[in-house]
């Protein structure tokens, strides 16, 4: 029967989702309660935060770059229309710093770091060495998988605001030095504008937010993906695709939370 | 030192470990052997205590491994090293680093002497000199002794060997056997060695398990084993094609397959 088989595949598909996101909490948890030993031997979050923190710094700053760029060119066409040249510093912060900065700096993140996590971890696992660490009574979670978890947390509202900061930077140079928008509206606007307990403040509760469920979402899949190289590429792409999605979906309920009837 | 009693495994309802007895006294060399998916690692894996038993028990130093919580197996743990098949090295640290993760975790030791210890152990393998090379820039024997130094860094009782001399070279394969024997004699431990190498296990070891799908099918000290008349220990010893392990893998009649009359 087809139709049957259907429900099981869509049945089987569903009870394989909920599983999996079990599995991810119980994780999330564990990662959290063996926490305590990464902090007191802080050298080893300092040392995962040179690799997803600054080694992911040339591409947010280029990226951010381009995008305030692209937002001072857009911004100023659309801003003509009305008349409202000046307001142009505003726009660009304001984008930059409530959503674009978050969110791009966050998907950036999940390509570049959150997959990095997840091979790495994934390769560990293949080649034994978790398995080495249990059998030398070294609590994994606690020794890979907590430090990484941290340097993602501290490290993704730190990668969102230099992202802004690069994009209204490019802003200035496309609207203020190629286009000749008044220097002195272009920033007296955006100083104006930009509130930091709403937009600043909710900026970085957002990049904050992103930072967790990128970096639970990469470390979960290199723990769990099978240890064979078809694993964990599988594993990798599984990173990238949930985490953009998470990190789109969770924007969307963020913002509805945070901003909404201002 | 280790005492394994009817110990049964199976994976969901699949038989993997029937009925197995053990008993390994303090300061033996012994090898397991038998063919590939016979149950050889995941009864090494019993011993570790990173998998638990579905009926019996492995009590190791008068401790059932099963029964111990988290804390109780990794106290346990520390008393036993394990050399997995390929090495296992932390990829991400140095020679140097590798032989003192164990002590830097589990020991208050000054950097001092856990450096003449780092020292004495690479010594020990004849591998001083490669302290500061990362894992990556050693042969596939190196590795090996480098491991080895690293499971024998806190002078553990116990010692398992899953498949040490998997393809290793003629003079890696004899100098890591030669090396096994060497460091359970110095150590005063017990070494438990899986393996299907017949030649070089039987000279280095005290006592020989033959398994074959999940049973002990033969055992004895390595003169009676190169003596049996057992069909299955001949060939193996032997390595002949074909016998109570058949060359060909069950299937329809050839002649069936070929289309042929019959």
């Amino acid at each position: 029967m087809p139709a049957t088989n259907t429900i099981r595949i869509i049945g089987h598909r569903a009870i394989n989702a909920v599983w999996r996101i079990g599995l991810a909490s119980r994780f999330f948890f564990l990662t959290l309660l063996y926490s305590g030993s990464s902090f007191r031997r802080f050298r080893l979050i300092i040392r995962e935060l040179f690799s997803t923190g600054v080694l992911s710094l040339i591409i947010i700053i280029v990226a951010g770059l381009f995008v305030g760029m692209v937002l001072g060119l857009q911004g100023y066409e659309t801003l003509k229309r009305y008349g409202s040249e000046s307001a142009l510093g505003s726009m660009v912060a304001l984008s930059l710093v409530r959503e674009l900065g978050p969110v791009v700096a966050a998907l950036l993140f999940a390509s570049r770091a959150g997959s990095a996590m997840t091979a790495e971890i994934g390769l560990m696992k293949a080649t034994e060495q978790i398995s080495a660490m249990e059998m030398m009574a070294v609590n994994p979670i606690a020794r890979i998988v907590a430090p990484r978890f941290w340097a993602g947390v501290i490290s993704m509202p730190l990668l969102a605001a230099m992202f802004s900061a690069a994009g209204i930077f490019g802003g200035y140079f496309v609207g203020v030095v190629q286009i000749g928008v008044d220097e002195g509206s272009f920033w007296s606007q955006m100083q104006a504008a930009v509130d930091f307990r709403e937009d600043i403040l909710n900026g970085v509760i957002k990049s904050f937010a992103f930072g967790t469920v990128v970096t639970v979402i990469a470390l979960f899949e290199g723990y769990d993906a099978p240890p064979t190289a078809e694993g964990v590429s599988g594993a990798t792409t599984r990173t990238v695709v949930t985490s953009s999605l998470a990190i789109l979906m969770l924007d969307f309920v963020l913002t509805a939370i945070m901003f909404r009837g201002n | 030192m280790v005492e394994i009693r009817d110990l049964n495994f199976a994976y969901d309802k699949r038989p993997v470990l029937e009925g197995i007895n053990m008993t390994i006294p303090k300061g033996s060399l012994i090898a397991i052997m038998g063919l590939s998916g016979c149950g050889k690692t995941t009864l090494l894996r019993h011993i570790g205590g990173s998998l638990k038993p579905t009926r019996g028990y492995v009590k190791v130093g008068g401790q059932v491994i099963h029964e111990l919580n988290q804390d109780g197996l990794y106290v346990m743990r520390r008393k036993m090293g394990m050399l997995f098949q390929f090495g296992a090295l932390f990829t991400d640290m140095s020679v140097y680093d590798n032989v003192a993760f164990q002590m830097r975790e589990h020991t208050d030791l000054p950097e001092e002497i856990i450096h003449d210890l780092v020292l004495m152990k690479l010594h020990a393998v004849g591998l001083r000199g490669t302290h500061s090379l990362m894992p990556s820039e050693l042969s596939g024997g190196m590795s090996r002794r480098v491991a080895l130094a690293r499971t024998v860094a806190l002078d553990p009782m116990l010692i398992m060997y899953d498949e040490p001399f998997a393809g290793l070279d003629p003079i890696s394969l004899s100098v890591v056997g030669d090396l096994i024997r060497r460091l359970n004699d110095a150590l005063g431990a017990t070494s438990i060695v899986v393996t299907h190498d017949v030649q070089e296990s039987l000279k280095i070891v005290d006592h020989v398990y033959f398994m074959a799908d999940g049973v002990i099918v033969a055992e004895g000290t390595p003169d009676e084993i190169r003596a049996s008349d057992k069909d299955y220990v001949h060939q193996f010893v032997h390595g002949e094609m074909d016998g109570p392990v058949p060359f060909h893998y069950p299937g329809r009649d050839y002649r069936q397959d070929l289309n042929l009359q019959v």
